[in-house]
């Protein structure tokens, strides 16, 4: 392996794990704060690149197309925390799997009755259409630099949000102790809504980004979202910094298992799981 | 009296369902063996789910095994006996529940339910990307399994009431079997693991042991229901440890309502009938194509409104529920 093949594998597998970490953190996040699994996170993902290739054949621009769908998408997120998450807070794990199950069978079917069963591509911008050369005849994509950039740049935001504002203040102590919260006289019920809605909006984003790399296809939900799950149990649930360190773990993990040990890469990621909860089975940066 | 043939009304059931061959048609026959071998599968998971208090996801990865176990032991055109090609795989589901077990108990609660998915998807992704068992297309079994005693056959699952007996057999007696489990002192342990984990490792029971053991019972029964199942659909491919079907499983076990082996029973026969009538073409014309939607609805219903499933809902009625008056 030449040092341009293992640059191009080494970004790769960084915008991989960015990508997985945009997911993931709402999903941590979620589970986190409000003590809720959601199965049905990886359908928000599936609806991000359903939304982007519809727009997006309809206005002629990618671009336009996630400014037109990040709404939608957040408004989607807190139509559902209100009608039917809201009601799992204090039920049974058990209760929140059966109705999120139920979910992605809905998201499935609508998504089947709206846009169709077939296989989608969707163009990479033109302002970001080009490559850099490596070499004579390897080079390198501008539109996957671009996407680690932005995703780095939401990493940092989110940062930002929960250590550094009054709004993440009030997040990092509703996920301690919610009754208290609600005895100072803030409205916990108005920040439950708000993180998930950037949860689902954060997934549905990461989705439209990735449509012009990967096909537009169903069930690319579910996939997502088990991967996401593994990224959860290694890196800590609730920590958005353990979600960071393990979706480029995996993501460097998988693309470097790919290329050198094509046969066995898939079950790579679970291995990594299996060593991290035989040594630490609350994750890296989990709480005991 | 009445409590009495309360307690007789499973055998009488088993009775009549043993006789249904001689009336029935071979689709219903069909359905009916879908049916057992589903219920089965569900008592299975309810053991983990309602006895001993794990949510598992992944309850698929163990159905689906015993059905590869199967195609992969049986030679390619012959038949292969039942003598020991059923025991061999069920043997396999428990060592891979044991093995997986050990990792899996050592979570808890939400991580309990995505590392067993996680497990279970391991196994999917395994025989879907390597050519261990086909690919994604499978393996066919050409050939079912026979039963024979020197050179008298005596069951030959080629033929629909053979196999009919078969899964109403297994199906009676997985539930003998857990019937008297449950009511051991070990199945007593369990049931408090469920309630109070903590106080019941404070009491000296060796919580981890215990529930591994359930967990590899869990594993093993389910490996029956799979090796029925691989039998009569006559293939396996990686959707029969697919995430839809651990989900499918775990709604009927709570759709019959969980922590009771009826309720697992019944579950599961609501499910594929409601399963079967909202695919059905002739009723719901072009929308039977998207019986998902409805199902997933129902689903999120029984979900909200139904957390005690069937049993919850005729004790809404009024109706005493048949474990509690057989208590009297």
């Amino acid at each position: 392996m030449d040092f341009a093949f293992f640059l191009i594998q080494l970004l790769n597998g960084l915008q991989y794990g960015l990508l997985l970490f945009l997911v993931a953190s709402g999903l941590t996040l979620v589970f986190g704060i409000m003590g809720i699994i959601n199965l049905a996170h990886g359908s928000f993902y599936m609806v991000g690149a359903y939304l982007a290739w519809s727009l997006s054949s309809m206005t002629g621009s990618l671009t336009a197309a996630i400014l037109l769908a990040v709404p939608l998408t957040v408004i989607l997120g807190m139509g559902l925390e209100r009608l039917l998450f809201r009601h799992l807070y204090q039920r049974d794990h058990l209760y929140q799997v059966l109705l999120t199950y139920g979910l992605i069978l809905v998201f499935e079917e609508l998504r089947s009755i709206i846009w169709g069963d077939d296989v989608h591509g969707v163009a990479v911008p033109a302002l970001l259409n080009a490559s850099i050369p490596l070499t004579e005849n390897l080079s390198y994509p501008v539109y996957r630099l671009a996407i680690s950039g932005v995703c780095l740049l939401l990493a940092a935001a989110l940062y930002f949000l929960i250590q550094k504002t009054r709004l993440g203040m009030m997040i990092r102590a509703g996920a301690s102790n919610r009754d208290m919260v609600q005895s100072l006289g803030i409205d916990i019920k108005l920040i439950y809504t708000l993180v998930f809605a950037l949860g689902v909006a954060l997934a549905a984003f990461a989705g439209m980004i990735n449509a012009p790399l990967s096909s537009v296809t169903p069930n690319m939900g579910s996939q997502v979202l088990i991967i996401c799950f593994v990224v959860v149990v290694i890196g800590g649930i609730g920590s958005v910094k353990g979600a960071m360190a393990a979706s480029l773990m995996i993501g460097l993990a998988e693309t470097f298992g790919q290329v050198l040990v094509p046969e066995v890469a898939g079950m790579i990621v679970y291995v990594l799981m299996a060593i991290v909860l035989v040594w630490r089975p609350e994750g890296l940066f989990g709480r005991t | 009296m009445t409590a009495r043939l309360i307690k007789f009304l499973p055998w009488l059931a088993v009775g009549l369902l043993a006789l249904f061959p001689l009336v029935g048609s071979t689709f219903y026959m069909q359905l009916l063996t879908k049916v057992l071998i589903m219920a089965i599968f569900a008592m299975s998971l309810d053991l983990l789910v309602g006895y001993t208090g794990l949510v598992s996801f992944g309850h698929a990865a163990y159905f689906g095994l015993a059905g590869y176990a199967l195609a992969l032991m049986a030679p390619k055109y012959e038949t292969v006996s039942l003598w020991w090609s059923f025991p061999a795989s069920i043997a396999v589901c428990a060592l891979f529940a044991l093995i997986t077990g050990m990792l899996v108990l050592r979570t808890r609660g939400i991580y309990f339910i995505m590392v067993t998915l996680a497990f279970a998807q391991m196994l999917f992704f395994i025989f879907h990307d390597t050519k261990i068992g086909g690919g994604s297309d499978g393996i066919y079994i050409y050939a079912k399994p026979t039963m024979k005693l020197g050179e008298m056959e005596l069951v030959n699952l080629e033929k629909l009431e053979n196999f009919y007996w078969l899964a109403l057999l297994s199906m009676a007696a997985t539930y003998l079997l857990l019937h008297r489990v449950l009511g051991s002192s070990f199945g007593r342990a369990l049931q408090g693991i469920k309630v109070n984990e903590h106080r019941m490792r404070a009491l000296g029971f060796p919580v981890f042991r215990y529930q591994l053991a359930s967990f590899t019972l869990s594993g093993a029964l389910a490996g029956i229901a799979g090796y029925l199942a691989a039998v009569q659909y006559g293939f396996v491919n990686p959707e029969i440890l697919s995430w839809h079907q651990s989900g499918a499983v775990l709604m009927m076990v709570i759709l019959g309502g969980m922590g009771s082996l009826y309720g697992a029973v019944i579950g599961s026969f609501a499910f594929i009938l409601l399963q079967e009538a909202l695919s059905n073409q002739a009723w719901f014309g072009a929308w039977a194509k998207h019986w998902q939607l409805a199902m997933g609805i129902l689903i999120m219903l029984v979900a909200l409104y139904l957390p005690q499933g069937l049993a919850g809902l005729m004790q809404r009625f009024g109706r005493k529920p048949v474990t509690e008056a057989a208590d009297e």
